[in-house]
This record gives C-alpha cells, structure tokens and sequence, in this order.
C-alpha cells in the first residue's frame, strides 16, 4: 500500500432503473469462475442484475419484474447464493431462484399488513426474516418444496420497523425503527422467539430519532447503526445473546462510540466490510468512510473519519454496499435512479 | 350553498391570512416550508423566481355542502428566505390520517414537481398549531413514509384533486 491520502475513485455509473434505488445486494456467493453480482431494487417495482461483461464494462442482464406491484424497498441473496429474496411496498416478499441463466420467482410470502421495509438471510440460510410498518418483525423457515412457513411474529417496536439484519454467525436477529430503539432478538432454544435486548435513548446512549439501518463486522462482535438524528454508533455486539442466562448479571450488548458531525441530513445506510472499514451515506449526497483509531492508548474504541465524499451522487444516497469479492469496491444507491461503484485508493492508515 | 372563488386573480402583495367560514365550519392550518440552499435563489447565477418555477398559483376555494368536500389550491410565496403557505381551509376525505398530514403532502407533492432536484425540503407544522406537532413533523420528514403514502391510489388522487389548477 502506498502512502498516499485514501481517496473514492468513481469508477462506474450504472443507470437504468427509472426511478429512486432504494437498496442494493451483493451477492455472496457467484458460483466459481464468476465475476462479482449485483442486485438493485428500486421505485419503478423492479429488480435489476448486474454483472461485468468480459471488456470490463457493468451491464444489467436480467430485470426483474411483473411480480411486485409495488416500490421494491429491499433485496437480499441467501447466504449460498442461489436464492434472492425481495421486499416491496405491496406487502409481499418475493423468493426468486437463480439456477445460472434465468430468475424464476419460486415463493412469495404474505402477511404483513402492510409495506415490508426489508429482508435478511440468516447465516445458515434456512431462516429469513422481514419487517413492516405494521410495527413487526416475521421470522419464516424454509420448509421443503419451496414453502415459507412463519414461525414467529416479533412484537415490540411500537412503530415502523425500517430494516432487519441478523448476526453473521449466530441466529440472532436486530431491527431497527421509526421508534428510535434497536431490538435484538433470539430464541430461547424452543422456537421461541424474544427481544432479548432493547437499545434506545434512556438506556444505552441510544438514537434520539429513527435509526435507518444496521451492519455488523464479520466477526459479529461490532455493529454500527445509523439515524434521521445523523450520527452513527458502535455497539460492542460481543456477548452472545443467543445463550439463555443463569444466574446474577448477564452481559449486554453496549455502546461503544458515537459519530457526529460528518453527515449533515438523515444517515440513510451503513456498512462494515470485511477490511473493518465503515461506509456512511445519506440525504446530504455524501459518502463517509470510517475506520477504528488504532493508535489510541485510551481504553475504549474511537473511530475516525478516512474521507468524506461529497456530491458523490446528485440526491439523497439510500444505500451502501462493499463488495465482498473486493473489499475496496463500494457500491451506493440514490434518489437520482442510479447506482454507482467506487474504488477506495491509497493508505487508510495512519 | 355554494361560495364562489375568493379572488381569482390574487395579487401576492395582498395580506396573506385568508380565512373561510362557512356552514361546514373551518379549520386554519398554517404551515412553514424551509428551503435548504436558499442561497442558490438568491444566486444570480440559478436566476430561478417562483413565477418560473409554477410554484405561485392562483388559489381558490370552492365549498360544496352536500358532499362535504373542500377542494383548495395552495399559494406559496417567498418571504424573508421562506416558502410561506398561507392559510387555508380543508376538509380531509380520507381517514386515518390527520389534515396537516395530508396538507403537508400536498406542499412536498408541489415542491417535488416545482423545484429542481436538488434542493432539500424540510416541512414543519408551524410550532404550536397543532397537537401532535412532533408526530406530523416527523411523518411528513420521512421519506419512505411519504413514498409510500403517495403510492397509495385514495391518498394520490386526493392530493392531485387539491393540486389541480382547474375549476368550474
């Protein structure tokens, strides 16, 4: 790595969508051989696939659509790639499979009652899980010959619950909301599901208004959340919450940090790549990266700004997403109905 | 009983609070729009005037008893860096969502499709008019929310019926 300052090179714009991107997915798993892909979900009710032809160039190759009739707010690939979940304002999500060529729409769960706002897989991909205005959370499982089956309906937000996200490596689920709290929830060993934490203001150093989005480190130990109150926070995610408690003084999830002052409209999205670097971005068009200050003698973690992106795109940016086959290609999403890819350059250490 | 226009030729110096009374009853929300940026109207470079932007319209009222239905159009004047909307009167016609929502709805609607994209708006119920001030702020602030309102077919066609420019 040279010494010179990190810098984010544009390095492509893909349009098509025709209106806002709301979310982004990468997929985790290509299949051998394959370039990294890419999955949009967007205003217009459709899904886009991107891949990178053999010139370099990025193109869509398959645009998903006539199953929502609704925005797409959200996407996610299971974990071994095979399957794309999608989330849409009508209240449904979809379950596409992608045998290699084409994508064929192969579930689609209902109950919500009304838009669901996101999608995740758990790491062992049996489970899924979504959430809605209507203040829940679903948890469905896989069952053979392509049924969901809802075995849990997490009740406790008290409003909109804006994004779901479960741990990478246990089955523990946090939802953020409109309500300003976090939720983490597990189950008590007999598919009995609980909020087992609850992270808000007057407990934790928690947001003082809707908290947007959730990404944990690839460890697990460390998430960050974002908020409508433009900051973002480091929780220590260590303690495993997923292990019911005996005795006296069971450990918490903890606030670990907050930043401030780098972004100045509503953090829409965070994430944490697997090179420990956390990309911000928001409604003041601008991307932030942030990395843990490890030259601090002080007890307690600090994180510090590497660079701020400004005007990386012409409106609000909904969603960040690194790459996980390259962990300095970022991707971002926007209101302008593009997404873009960013390379990050130089030193990001002291 | 049918009220007629009220002024369908307003001039903008007049005196902006304009209130109706009728047999329905009426109602007065006042609601402050801030624009961000607003250096960029001032700047001789983005010469933009309201006039050019559509965004002062004439503004009307027509009240009908038997339907219960008040159809009103907005003006929005720039005043001291603020978009001002004066005062108006309505009567919501669909449930489960407060008037200054809806009302609010109508002037991002209106800004959206008025102002370049580039400028961010922020709509505040005027501090004090209304109870669950905090609430309707925060609704009428959030994007998604608001997205998904307006993709409501009931709620759309409410706020296109209130923005149309046309009367008989």
């Amino acid at each position: 790595m040279d010494g010179a300052a990190a810098e984010l090179r544009e390095a492509h714009r893909l349009a098509g969508h025709a209106d806002r991107v709301w979310a982004l997915a990468w997929n985790p798993a290509p299949g051998a051989g394959a370039g990294p892909v890419l999955a949009s979900c967007a205003g217009d009710k459709t899904v886009r696939i991107w891949k990178r032809a053999p010139d370099g160039a990025w193109q869509c190759t398959d645009v998903l659509e006539d199953t929502h009739n609704r925005t797409v707010r959200s996407c996610a690939w299971s974990p071994d790639g095979k399957l794309l979940a999608t989330a849409s304002f009508d209240a449904t999500t979809a379950v596409w499979e992608y045998n290699g060529g084409d994508f064929e729409c192969v579930a689609t769960l209902e109950g919500h009652e009304n838009e669901v706002k996101s999608v995740s897989w758990s790491p062992s991909g049996s489970l899924l899980a979504t959430c809605s205005r209507d203040k829940t959370a679903w948890i469905w499982e896989l069952q053979p010959g392509n049924e969901y089956e809802c075995v849990s309906v997490l009740q406790g937000h008290t409003q909109d619950v804006k994004m779901v996200q479960w741990h990478p490596r246990l089955d523990i689920l946090v939802s953020v909301s409109y309500d300003n709290s976090i939720r983490v929830w597990a189950d008590d060993g007999d598919d009995e599901w609980h909020c087992v934490q609850t992270l808000n203001e007057e407990n934790n150093c928690g947001h003082s208004s809707t908290v947007w989005a959730v990404s944990f480190n690839q460890k697990g130990d460390r998430m960050v959340t974002c908020s409508d109150d433009r900051t973002l926070k480091i929780w220590d995610t260590s303690a495993d919450l997923s292990q019911p408690k005996t005795g006296e003084g069971h450990e918490s999830w903890r606030h670990l940090c907050t930043l401030t002052g780098y972004h100045d409209r509503t953090i829409f999205s965070a994430h944490w790549s697997s090179e420990d670097i956390i990309a911000s971005g928001g409604g003041d068009d601008s991307i932030c990266l942030f990395a843990e200050e490890t030259s601090s003698m002080v007890e307690g973690s600090s994180y510090k700004l590497i660079l701020k992106k400004e005007k990386a795109h012409d409106m609000d940016i909904n969603c960040v997403q690194w790459c996980p086959q390259d962990p300095r290609l970022l991707a971002s999403a926007s209101d302008d109905g593009t997404v873009k890819f960013w390379e990050l350059k130089g030193s990001v250490l002291d | 009983m049918v009220m007629g226009l009220i002024n369908a030729n307003p001039v903008i110096h007049e005196k902006k609070e304009r209130y109706l009374k009728c047999s329905i009853g009426y109602l007065v929300v006042v609601l402050n729009v801030f624009l961000h940026h607003i250096r960029d109207i001032k700047d001789p470079e983005h010469p933009y005037s309201l006039e050019q932007l559509n965004v002062v319209t004439e503004d009307s009222v027509e009240l009908n008893d038997e339907s219960n239905h008040v159809r009103f159009l907005m003006k929005l004047t720039l005043e001291d860096s603020h978009m001002v909307c004066t005062r108006v009167t309505f009567t919501p016609t669909v449930e489960h969502c407060s008037m200054a929502t809806v009302i609010g709805l109508c002037i991002r609607v209106k800004l959206i499709r008025s102002l370049p994209p580039r400028y961010k708006v922020d709509i505040r119920v005027a501090p004090g008019s209304h109870s669950t001030e905090a609430a309707v702020n925060k609704q009428l602030n959030d994007k998604e929310r608001v997205a998904a309102a307006l993709e409501n077919p009931n709620l759309l066609d409410m706020v296109e019926e209130c923005l149309s420019p046309t009367f008989d």
